[in-house]
């Protein structure tokens, strides 16, 4: 069940996605930064998590979820340690992504070369 | 001569041999066989794009001395542009020339814009012999207009493919079998387009705007040439120049192309909505247009070079995209 989920939640975010790219004259990083945005609100309300529990990888895979890792850790942290959680807390949850995309990204540009 | 509005007539201006260096796909597509150099990959033997786009450029540059019959200290000017931030591509490739230089930006216009700029200094006749030249190349366009190959950016079909190309035409003042005979220069002309990813449509007012100022100051009409084309409108582009010289009745389908359209096969090459770049005028126009007057295809040609005026920077700040249009006629001379 959590599979076809997956699919249908994972699916449902990407095709909003390309409704926007292709119906309104914006660019990727648009796209990029309106579901960082959306990610965040939706976990602000605690409607992300749902998704994740019932979809797994069908939230967490699409760029939406790093919006919601960001103020999930946020909170979190505030929680633990006050206010200033807010803002050290921010990367906790996405540290390992983003420290392993400039790694890898470093690695490859070692080994290969873009061929246009 | 100063005719009209914004045109000039040359008499004493002619045309030697071009030079044409293209990249793989270019060498894929129907003109194939009207270029003289061709490479398989990219990076044309160079470690990064823009040392790929000067070796094309110096390519250009040995292949039409050797095929003019020419040494560097013949020439007395190369008037040359590109792409690029500071147009680097013509000024570091000539730092091994000992070769007068003189630069120019007018985006995809630059092809038309040298002969003119190359043309009346023959006919002041301070000059004998003159080099124009371009190039563009599609990942240093890409990385300087649009995303890093990289990226992956998705792309919507009104978008163009930067011809990977180098051009070079030799002017001269002793008489051949080609000659340039007039030119139009081209004002800046915005119709309030915004999207990068679009710039066929930004750029045909500008074109309509040329060839209309063309008309008038040289009292022509479309029958009068074999061939109108402009540098790259793509299929949108195109499509809006007819239908604007269609609402002031005047009908150029007949006579009409793209030289974007003409230098790839749309059907089996993934170019979107047809090539761009200074290097497609200049390749189509320099390699195979000049082939097609010199074999006695063509007699009288409009080549309408156009320029999408765009900077990144700007239209990020919610600027339009000029576009700007320069117009030469090329004939040949019957005996």
């Amino acid at each position: 069940m959590i599979y076809l989920m997956a699919f249908l939640i994972g699916g449902a975010i990407c095709a909003l996605g390309q409704i926007i790219l292709d119906l309104f004259k914006l660019v990727p990083i648009h796209i990029t930064t309106i579901f960082i945005a959306l990610g965040s609100l939706f976990d602000t309300f605690g409607i992300y998590d749902k998704l994740i529990k019932i979809s797994g990888a069908g939230a967490t895979i699409p760029i939406s979820s790093f919006g919601h890792s960001l103020v999930h850790s946020a909170l979190e942290k505030a929680e633990s340690v006050g206010y200033i959680g807010i803002l050290t807390g921010v990367f906790n949850l996405t540290a390992a992504g983003i420290v392993s995309s400039i790694i890898f990204a470093f690695i490859v540009a070692l080994i290969l070369r873009p061929k246009g | 001569m100063k005719i009209g509005k914004q045109s000039l007539t040359f008499h004493n201006v002619f045309i030697g041999e071009g030079a044409v260096v293209v990249g793989p796909k270019e060498n894929q597509g129907p003109l194939s066989d009207y270029f003289d150099k061709a490479y398989d990959d990219l990076y044309c033997g160079a470690k990064t794009w823009e040392k790929a786009e000067m070796q094309l450029f110096k390519d250009a540059i040995n292949i039409s001395l050797s095929k003019n019959n020419l040494a560097v200290c013949d020439v007395d000017c190369l008037i040359s542009g590109d792409l690029n931030n500071q147009i680097i591509i013509g000024s570091y490739t000539l730092r091994d020339y000992e070769l007068p230089y003189l630069g120019i930006f007018g985006a995809c216009s630059t092809s038309v814009e040298g002969l003119i700029i190359g043309g009346n200094m023959i006919e002041s006749g301070s000059c004998s012999k003159v080099l124009v030249g371009t190039s563009s190349h599609n990942a240093t366009s890409e990385r300087q207009f649009r995303y890093p190959t990289e990226y992956g950016g998705q792309k919507p079909q009104t978008i163009t493919s930067t011809a990977t190309a180098a051009g070079i035409l030799l002017l001269t003042n002793t008489k051949g079998k080609l000659c340039l005979s007039g030119a139009t220069i081209g004002k800046v002309i915005d119709a309030k387009i915004n999207d990068p990813h679009d710039l066929g449509r930004a750029m045909a007012p500008s074109a309509f705007d040329t060839i209309v100022t063309h008309f008038n100051d040289f009292n022509s009409k479309p029958n009068d040439y074999d061939l109108i084309v402009t540098g790259d409108l793509s299929y949108y582009g195109k499509d809006m120049l007819i239908k604007l010289f269609d609402e002031i009745n005047i009908n150029i389908k007949e006579h009409y192309d793209d030289c974007g359209l003409l230098l790839y096969n749309q059907e089996k090459q993934n170019v979107f909505a047809g090539g761009s770049g200074c290097g497609c005028c200049a390749a189509v126009t320099y390699g195979y247009l000049l082939s097609k007057l010199r074999d006695n295809t063509y007699k009288k040609i409009l080549v309408v070079a156009t320029g999408a005026l765009l900077n990144p920077i700007i239209v990020a700040q919610k600027e339009t995209i000029p576009g700007i249009s320069h117009a030469v006629i090329i004939e040949r001379i019957d005996d």
